[in-house]
């Protein structure tokens, strides 16, 4: 049996069905929200590749460097972010970050 | 084929198994452990697919970077696992019926209930390799040419990103006695020098 692209994309959606719930079943963990939200952008990036090859286009693979860019951005202003509050509160509870709340 | 076949349903069982051990372990350092598994087994099915670059890549931007910045949280700041674990078993319903919910629907988008099910869409050796240049020097021909401001743009984004991290973290401790240069280069002269009339023969 060949391997194609449907095999591919399946293994994307249950990554991202994956990060999603861990964002529900996380609720209280920012950092384990945040490695589900790099776990998603991973799934986005295998079906970027995949269609990338796919199609034989290598504009796909471009567009996953930059997911990849933002992802790692992300990251690193998110754990900053999550420091400074850790500092502030003692804490990384999601419920506790409701000072903006309004 | 076939070893390639069954070298795709280990790369994919061993990262689907590391996403569900992200979400469900109890500790936060093994959930960065199983995404580093994650990372390396998806880059192994880039490879498998003859996405090479963008395997090394993942492989030196995730693990290299990214998973050792959560790991290095993780383990700097001191958390309590065990209360942040609770309630994961109240959410357990709705956040497994919307996962649920949005697999279906992605399967749904995928044909699999449709009538074309049982086909599948091999990769055409089109493009990239046809055209007997590596994957490398095809995304480096794309790049660096037709995409070249967004190559830029994302430059941007990471230095922003870099001195937004720096900005947020650094903090000026009180009561470390620091040597501040600026402040010791701009220090006036009617802070350091006094001019004394000493009289003759009297001293000071």
């Amino acid at each position: 049996m060949p391997i194609g692209l449907e095999h591919y994309l399946t293994v994307a959606g249950v990554l991202f069905t994956l990060g999603i719930l861990g964002i529900f079943l996380n609720r209280k963990n920012v950092i384990v929200i945040l490695m589900c939200v790099e776990l998603m952008l991973l799934a986005v990036n295998i079906n970027l590749v995949a269609f990338s090859v796919y199609q034989g286009n290598v504009v796909g693979q471009v567009f996953a460097m930059l997911v990849l860019t933002v992802a790692a951005a992300e990251a690193a202003i998110g754990l900053a972010i999550l420091v400074v509050y850790f500092r502030n509160r003692g804490s990384v509870e999601v419920e506790d970050i409701s000072a903006m709340k309004g | 084929m076939l070893l390639q076949a069954i070298a795709f349903y280990v790369f994919a069982a061993v990262t689907v198994g590391a996403g569900a051990g992200v979400v469900i372990s109890r500790n936060p350092v093994y959930s960065v452990l199983f995404l580093i598994l994650a990372f390396f087994n998806s880059a192994a099915l880039f490879v498998l697919i003859g996405a090479e670059f963008i395997a090394m890549i993942l492989v030196i931007v995730y693990v290299g970077a990214v998973a050792v910045l959560f790991l290095f949280v993780v383990m700097m700041l001191d958390i309590n696992v065990a209360k942040l674990k609770e309630g994961f078993l109240d959410y357990l319903p709705v956040g497994a019926g919307i996962g649920i919910l949005l697999f279906v629907e992605i399967l749904w988008g995928l044909g699999v209930f449709g009538a074309t099910s049982g086909t599948v869409s091999t990769f055409s050796k089109a493009g990239a390799q046809a055209l007997a240049i590596d994957n490398t020097r095809a995304i480096g021909r794309v790049l660096y040419t037709q995409y070249f401001y967004l190559f830029q743009v994302a430059g941007v984004v990471l230095l922003v990103a870099m001195i937004g991290a720096i900005v947020l973290t650094l903090r000026r401790r009180p009561g470390v006695r620091r040597q501040r240069i600026s402040d010791q280069l701009y220090r006036p002269k009617e802070d350091s020098v006094t001019v004394v009339k000493v009289p003759t023969r009297g001293g000071v």
